[in-house]
């Protein structure tokens, strides 16, 4: 939880990670270049004070996961949302066995969603059911650029992908998280193309799907994909950093968003161990929208708590205190969910 | 960016086949981004030999960059090199990428799209091009009419649906929107419609379409910004060679561009501006 002014924030970091790109564990040049990457990432949007070493980059540990989101970061709740990028990594870059114990130990705390890929046809069904049940998953992390022997790439529509919905569905896993890209096949087509989502979210009205980063580098298509379905909801991994360097950018991302898909669809992350969540949380409750951006509303306190926390909350049964929960906004199921905010635009 | 040339390599007028490179690259655009890449500081080293041998590599903010534009780039590059008259022998090479091994081979080959990428290559890459030809055209509109609503503070949204090219200012925007117009074969002539699709058909429901093309519009300045700042992470130094945009600038901007105004671009016209 975090306070300040008198306001209260129950926080739940809805996309966070235990990895390990330690060179014990990377298989190849592109596992080198996958963390490389992040670490840019990492460099690129942090404020001075928050960047790490390389060294400490690399692998955190859950005694430090625990201290960075819980002693240090006012988070509550966490989601483990890991990627497996077996092509990469020895061992797989997000830790299943360390993570799902970490989250066995403490699930007042933190909530594990494994990940599955229809590449691996009936053995991945099988195995999927086996991990519904040993990780007693509500969610799971999709991503569909993940490499697969000779295929670098799935879409969320190929029809072994609609198996594994269909198991999620029976199994109860009710919150597919996405991580659009980049994905290499088709490669004839944008790599973050956001169709496929689409068509799942129509198909499968019963499951939720959050898709991460808010469709970064695509917001407009994941915009206007997200206000057509009531099951859409985005989360703000990648998003949220962009606050400290680029806050102008940052505030038409929100309300972009706030717009299309409201205020009741939008999750906070700080997509640890990319970003560690007290510097992003102190600077999302003090945030406004700059005066100048007349097209937006200025975002309210309220909607800032559903954001950090209360949002996520719901969507995964985790209990929030009475005095800070917030009831949900009158919004409808489809079309721009702040209509109002348009006509700010003749202002 | 490095240039290397031996010395003389000069035409008989004096002016430097360097130049020339420059000048062809410039018009090598990274199709997502809606910018050339010599402003974007992806290449990385031009050289040049007495016998019109030309080497350029080129670099990009993050090895997992999308292989289908890196190699677009790359073989635009090529093509753009082969053409002037006096190279003889052109490589172009992509550092520092997933895909380099498998792109520089397929340009040194001249394979072309699918003999570079295989089975992965359906047909071409003429969709995709066209898809960001249309986010840029759509981005260089709403700026143009979002000024105008700013610059008119009495204007009705609805309004923005009959305005004409004619009635927009002159300057940067209206420049960029009328190139953007042209490569997707609208009308240029001061009569017609500002506020219409790729295909010339103007929406129905005006304030929504404008929305839309907003959300276009802040998705490139976003992408645009953040790739150059991965590229100065990624590469210390490159922002030498990265020409300041300003849409989309940001006050943050100025700790490595002396160059930078602090105004939001929308309001006041900016100082260097780059659109194309």
């Amino acid at each position: 939880m975090y306070t300040k002014d008198g306001e209260s924030y129950f926080i739940v970091d809805a996309h966070i990670a235990l990895w390990d790109a330690r060179p014990e564990n990377i298989k190849n040049v592109h596992g080198q270049q996958f963390i490389d990457c992040f670490y840019d990432y990492h460099r690129n949007l942090s404020p001075e004070s928050e960047v790490w070493t390389k060294e400490d980059y690399l692998y955190q540990g859950g005694e430090r996961l625990m201290k960075d989101l819980f002693e240090d970061g006012y988070v509550d709740h966490a989601v483990f949302q890991p990627a497996n990028l077996g092509e990469f990594y020895h061992r797989g870059f997000g830790q299943t066995e360390e993570a799902s114990a970490l989250a066995a130990a403490h699930p007042d705390k933190l909530t594990y969603n494994h990940n599955w890929d229809p590449r691996n046809g009936e053995a991945g069904l099988e195995q999927l059911h086996a991990d519904a049940e040993r990780f007693d998953l509500k969610g799971v992390k999709l991503y569909t650029a993940e490499w697969h022997g000779d295929s670098r790439g799935w879409r969320l529509d190929d029809p072994w992908a609609y198996r594994y919905f269909e198991a999620c569905r029976a199994l109860g896993i009710t919150n597919i998280h996405i991580h659009k890209g980049p994905t290499i096949r088709p490669l004839d087509r944008d790599a973050f193309d956001v169709a496929d989502v689409d068509h799942v979210a129509t198909d499968f009205t019963d499951l939720n799907f959050v898709v991460e980063h808010c469709g970064l580098p695509r917001l407009e298509d994941f915009c206007w994909i997200a206000t057509q379905e009531p099951n859409v909801h985005a989360g703000l991994a990648v998003a949220m950093p962009f606050i400290h360097t680029r806050p102008r950018y940052f505030a038409q991302i929100i309300g972009e968003l706030l717009y299309w898909i409201g205020e009741d669809r939008i999750q906070f992350s700080s997509d640890y161990a990319l970003w560690t969540p007290r510097w992003l949380v102190e600077s999302f409750v003090d945030f406004q929208i700059p005066e100048d951006l007349v097209e937006y509303a200025p975002i309210t306190t309220a909607q800032k708590k559903k954001i950090l926390g209360l949002n996520a909350a719901r969507m995964y049964d985790i209990e929030v205190p009475a005095e800070l929960r917030l009831p949900e906004a009158d919004e409808t199921e489809t079309g721009p969910r702040q209509p109002e905010a348009a006509e700010m635009a003749v202002v | 960016m490095t240039l290397t040339a031996h010395p003389g390599v000069a035409h008989d007028d004096g002016s430097a086949y360097a130049d020339d490179v420059l000048a062809a690259l410039a018009e090598v655009m990274d199709p997502e981004l809606d910018e050339p890449i010599t402003d974007l500081g992806f290449v990385r080293s031009v050289s040049l030999d007495a016998g019109g041998g030309v080497e350029v590599h080129l670099r990009l903010p993050t090895s997992f960059c999308s292989p289908n534009f890196a190699y677009l780039m790359a073989s635009d590059s090529k093509d753009v090199l082969t053409a002037l008259p006096w190279t003889r022998h052109v490589v172009v090479r992509l550092d520092d990428h997933h895909d380099s091994d498998k792109i520089n081979a397929g340009l040194a080959a001249d394979a072309g799209y699918r003999g570079t990428f295989g089975p992965e290559a359906e047909h071409d890459l003429e969709e995709l091009r066209e898809t960001f030809r249309r986010k840029a055209h759509t981005a260089a509109m709403e700026r143009c009419l979002t000024a105008l609503l700013r610059a008119e503070p009495d204007r009705d949204v609805e309004s923005l649906g009959s305005v004409r090219l004619a009635d927009l200012a002159s300057g940067q925007h209206t420049e960029a929107l009328l190139r953007r117009r042209a490569a997707l074969g609208l009308p240029l002539d001061g009569s017609a419609a500002v506020f219409v699709d790729h295909a010339g058909d103007s929406p129905e429901d005006v304030p929504m379409a404008l929305r839309r093309a907003r959300s276009t519009r802040i998705s490139i300045d976003g992408n645009a910004h953040f790739c150059r700042g991965l590229l100065r992470t990624r590469y210390p130094g490159s922002e030498e060679d990265q020409v300041h945009r300003a849409d989309g600038a940001e006050p943050a901007d100025a700790s490595y561009d002396p160059t930078f105004v602090p105004l939001a671009s929308l309001l006041t016209p900016p100082s260097k501006e780059n659109s194309r």
